[in-house]
Parts: C-alpha cells; structure tokens; sequence
C-alpha cells in the first residue's frame, strides 16, 4: 500500500468520501488539513472551494443537501467554536445530515494557550447539541469510522462531527 | 460621492411587501431562500410556495444556503431574500459567491438600515452610510444595482430571471411590520422545501 494515497489518512478520508458520493467539500483552511484539502482540490469528482467563514461552509453543505448534493465541512477547533448557533438553529432543527471534519488543535503538545482554551469547548458544544462524535486516532479505523458516520448520518437524517487526532494527522509541531 | 452612492441615496424608500409581492408574481420553478425576520413573514405572506425555504434561525446565512442549493442544481435559479442586518453579518459569502461564479443565484437585499424584529436599532452600516451594492460589486459580483423604485425593481428582477448572474439587487424598504409569520416547525419547512425542488430544474 506504500505510495498509494489509500496508505495515508487523507487519502483514505478523500477515498472513502467519493464512495459515500459525498461531492461537496467546503472548508476554512488548516495546515493539518493541506493534504485532504489538496487531495479534493486536485480531483474532479469533487467541488471544493473555501468559505470565508466556517458557519457560512455549513449554510452552503446544508442548502446543496436539500438540493440533493452530498457534502462535507472542513475546518479547525477554533473555527468548530464559531459554530453553536447554526449548528442549533438550522442544523439540528432542520434534521440536516452534516458531516463535519474537525482537525483537532490545542491538544497533544499545542504551543497556543488559545487554541489549548478553545479545544475545551469542542466535546462539550458537541454533547450539549447531541451531535454525534468520533476521534480518529489510527489509521486502520479510518475507513471504517469515516464511512460508518456518513452512512449513519444520513441513514439517520441527524449530523455528526468526525474528529482527526493528532494522533493520526501528526497535528501541528511546535515551531523551531 | 460615487455614482453607486448617489444610486443609494437617491433609491426612493419602498414597500417591502408589495416589492415581495412583484418579485414572487415573476417566480415559476425558481427555489427561494428566505432571510429571517420580517424579510420571510413578507415572503410567507406573498403566497405560499413549495420551492421556498423559510429560514427560523442562523441569520446571515440565506445567501450561503441559496448558494449550496445553486451549486447542487445548476439548471434552476435560485434566489436569496435577505436583510441588510443579516448580510452584515456575513459579508465574506459575497467574495465565496463571486468565486464560485454563481451564474444560477440571485441574492435580494431589502434595506431599512435598521434591525427591525429585534426593535428598530440602527445598523452600523446606517449609521456609516454604507453602501451594500458598491461592496457586492466590489467584492466581484459584476451585476450589482440599486433599484431606484418599483419600476426599476421590476426590470431589474425580470434581467437577473433571464440572463446569467450571480446578480444583486438592493431595494431600500419601509419599516413596516410583517402582517403575519411563518409556520414554526423547522423541519415540516424544511420537508416540504425539499419536495418542492425535488424533480430538478
């Protein structure tokens, strides 16, 4: 499997993501997330663009799955703590199936006390609005954990956050 | 002062209901996002509509969700209805619309420079005079207007109906209350929405 994108988490999520025909990636950047990001970008299966803001990446996911388009969110931590009142008054609400994608900063050997305060806020906001939740932390559970909450989630029309550990990212070093 | 500032303040102050009422009277399969607030209550009072999603809470967000419905059905038009407060909060999705080239979205601002639901308080944008079309055309959308009365609402909706976009159209608007509100079951909305543009344009 060495060598072949399948071999690295972003190659199975981007893989595993064209099998669920989820065609829709919008996202607010994240160094972690660069590889996903490019993997997307590069292949024209998908339509994947940024949003200038990651409420506005869920308002255009959740309009293209009432119109019929799959889709999925990208973004980091912080950008996750922007999220409560979309996610509560039109996700939850509306039953809508969004998947999102959280790199997860501030854990793990952070170097930010910001991004170390605002990860404390990610389960519990997550709890608080009964979304569904998993970390992903090795990559033989990739596959199985990301298919598994795609197909639960719209199965169940209920969103769900699929969390990337450091643990299988690497996440962000310390600068030298 | 620019032309598009002079196109601002010179724009006549106009019923947002009856001009509700002009842009729905044009509408066959066009799907409809409607801001909250009193922009929806004019919307759901214009007639109801299968195609139209009728927004409970996220304000800020018509033009995002318009734009996804836009990005998944390419062959239908698709409109946002929102309010100046609630295009405030959510500026940037102007550049991500001139991004994507939106050729299918028509964005409708009502304008009265106040937050009218939440008891009249003026924008900051009122208070700076702001001009919402000069930062839509500015952000890239190429098709940004004022419509100087009803006349020129009429002939501008009716162009953005038939010829390519991402269009903006900004209608300065009275502070007149809603005469009536939406349904408050998000999910029957957003059912019915769904069923409404299921058979693709």
């Amino acid at each position: 499997m060495d060598g072949t994108p399948s071999a690295t988490w972003h190659g199975i999520v981007a893989a595993t993501l064209r099998q669920n025909d989820v065609r829709l990636v919008t996202y607010v950047p994240d160094r972690v997330l660069a590889p996903l990001i490019a993997a997307v970008e590069a292949d024209p299966f998908f339509t994947a663009f940024p949003a200038a803001r990651e409420e506005e990446a869920v308002g255009i996911v959740t309009g293209a799955w009432m119109g019929g388009m799959r889709g999925v969110v990208l973004m980091q931590t912080s950008g996750f703590a922007t999220l409560a009142n979309v996610l509560a008054s039109l996700v939850c609400a509306c039953q809508i199936p969004l998947v999102m994608m959280v790199s997860e900063r501030g854990t793990l050997g952070e170097f930010n006390l910001g991004q170390a305060m605002v990860c404390r806020t990610l389960r519990p906001v997550l709890a608080a609005l009964g979304i569904d939740h998993h970390t992903i932390t090795r990559l033989d559970e990739t596959e199985f954990v990301v298919d598994r909450t795609i197909r639960q989630a719209l199965a169940t029309q209920a969103p769900a956050c699929l969390i990337l550990s450091p643990l299988l990212t690497g996440g962000k070093r310390f600068p030298a | 002062m620019s032309p598009a500032m002079h196109a601002l303040h010179n724009a006549k102050v106009m019923s947002r209901a009856e001009l509700t009422r002009r842009l729905v009277a044009k509408l066959s399969d066009q799907a409809v996002i409607g801001g909250i607030g009193n922009t929806n209550f004019d919307l759901w009072a214009a007639g109801r509509r299968a195609e139209n999603f009728y927004m409970l809470g996220s304000m800020g967000l018509a033009v995002p969700i318009a734009l996804g419905v836009a990005i998944a059905q390419p062959n239908r038009t698709v409109i946002a209805l929102e309010g100046d407060g609630s295009l405030l909060m959510q500026l940037g999705c102007l550049a991500t619309v001139a991004a994507r080239r939106a050729r299918n979205l028509i964005i409708v601002v009502w304008d009265n420079g106040i937050y009218q639901i939440t008891g009249a308080q003026p924008t900051p944008a009122a208070a700076a005079r702001t001009d919402l079309v000069a930062i839509a055309r500015a952000a890239g959308i190429a098709e940004s207007h004022w419509a100087a009365d009803e006349a020129e609402f009429d002939a501008l909706a009716a162009r953005a109906l038939g010829a390519p976009g991402p269009w903006f159209i900004a209608a300065r608007i009275d502070d007149q209350p809603a005469v009536t509100q939406t349904e408050r079951d998000p999910v029957r909305i957003r059912d019915s929405f769904m069923r409404g543009i299921a058979r693709r344009a």
